[in-house]
């Protein structure tokens, strides 16, 4: 595979083809927030906070470091007035939903983003479909999914595939951003009966 | 619905998990909903996984995941068709059939829609009744349609009712 070299904050990077740019600038050691990138999971460009400027052909884009591959003599730039700004508005609406959220606070401390800018949604995911990605990417369960589309898009679990694979695995718990994914469990699990347990060892002398 | 059915669609598109959508649809419009069997059947015919089904179903407004009646209607409330009595529309059609937008009666004789635009506004105000456009209806025209509709439906009934072996009643009646 070929190498590909270009800069990200004034660095100059080499890396080989295929890789994002999100990863690029990390082997340089520059840090780019990100929300929905998860390095076992394929690229989704959920969150948007890494958006960052890219100047290529003559023009200034704005792209998503964790989606777009490398390109040769790109140059990148990854915190900018703009870019604060952009992440701050992004901050701002997950806020909206997930005031809470450890990441979402911790980030939105960086870009003085204000939590009570928008009125506060109580649906508390943003979306960012870590979860039923890796459901279905590294489990392959689909236990989860979305539902709906627009403002009305939310995640929901198949009740009859988390009766069979949940229980055990709830691997995407620590995944969520904001605890939305376990309060939907939660709801799921009230209408699933707990499995059989599972007889060990000896039935009758109990050991 | 019935499972054969579902199977004999399923097979016209040779199992092919990338007709997923056309296969649906054909589901969609030969039961007017997707009843939750079917969508299993397709899930595993196919296999694609419930969540991205789901996902596609609730996705796409022609898909519905509840029973619809038999006719479909469609009264238009776009800004063209409300400034031209799109309500007074909408008001005949829940006093002939007794049903409100977004609903569908008990018989699943008829389901009544709002869309917001059709398209077609100079023809305002519009109301499709299964797939086809009435414009520039009247509110005594949208009465007439939906009578002959529910006549043709009664009508329908009763040579149901004749072919099977109640016929005997119907047929007593000398007015007939
Ligand atoms: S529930 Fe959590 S992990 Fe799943 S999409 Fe919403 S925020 Fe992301
Ligand atoms: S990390 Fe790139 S869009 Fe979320």
């Amino acid at each position: 595979m070929s190498e590909i070299s270009l800069q990200v904050d004034g660095k100059q990077v080499t890396v080989e083809e295929g890789m994002t740019i999100l990863q690029a600038a990390r082997s340089v050691g520059v840090a780019i927030p990100t929300l929905c990138d998860h390095e076992k999971l394929a690229p989704y460009g959920a969150c948007r906070l890494c958006t960052v400027e890219a100047d290529a052909h003559g023009r200034t884009n704005l792209i998503a470091a964790c989606q777009h591959p490398v390109e040769k003599d790109l140059v990148i730039r990854t915190r900018t007035e703009q870019l604060d700004r952009i992440r701050k508005v992004l901050l701002e609406q997950m806020l909206a939903h997930a005031p809470d959220s450890e990441q979402i606070v911790a980030l939105a401390q960086i870009y003085g983003a204000d939590p009570n800018r928008f009125e506060k949604d109580a649906n508390f995911c943003i979306l960012c479909g870590l979860c039923v990605r890796y459901c279905a990417e590294i489990k392959q369960k689909h236990a989860v999914g979305f539902f709906d589309r627009g403002a009305k898009r939310e995640i929901n679990f198949i009740p009859e595939i988390a009766v069979r694979e949940c229980w055990d695995c709830k691997e995407c718990f620590p995944l969520c951003p904001t605890s939305a994914l376990q309060a939907a469990y939660v709801l799921t699990e009230a209408l699933m009966s707990p499995p059989e347990p599972v007889a060990k060892g000896c039935g009758g002398c109990g050991g | 619905m019935d499972i054969g059915k579902i199977d004999q669609i399923i097979e016209k598109h040779d199992s092919e998990a990338s007709l997923l959508i056309q296969i649906l649809l054909d589901i969609q419009s030969t039961n007017n909903w997707l009843p939750k069997e079917a969508l299993t059947r397709v899930s595993e015919k196919l296999a694609v996984p419930m969540s991205r089904i789901q996902h596609i179903t609730t996705f796409y407004k022609t898909f519905s995941l509840t029973p619809k009646g038999r006719h479909e209607i469609h009264v238009c409330v776009g800004t063209a068709c409300h400034v031209r009595g799109a309500q007074d529309i909408l008001a005949t059609v829940e006093a002939v059939t007794g049903v409100k937008p977004g609903e569908t009666d008990p018989d699943l004789q008829f389901s009544v829609e709002t869309v917001s635009c059709l398209g077609c506004c100079a023809l305002g105000p519009v109301m499709v009744v299964d797939g086809e456009y009435h414009g520039n209806v009247v509110q005594a025209e949208t009465a007439e349609v939906l009578e002959k509709l529910k006549l043709a439906e009664t009508a329908e009934t009763l040579e149901k009712l004749k072919q099977s072996e109640t016929a005997e009643v119907v047929n007593l009646c000398a007015c007939q």
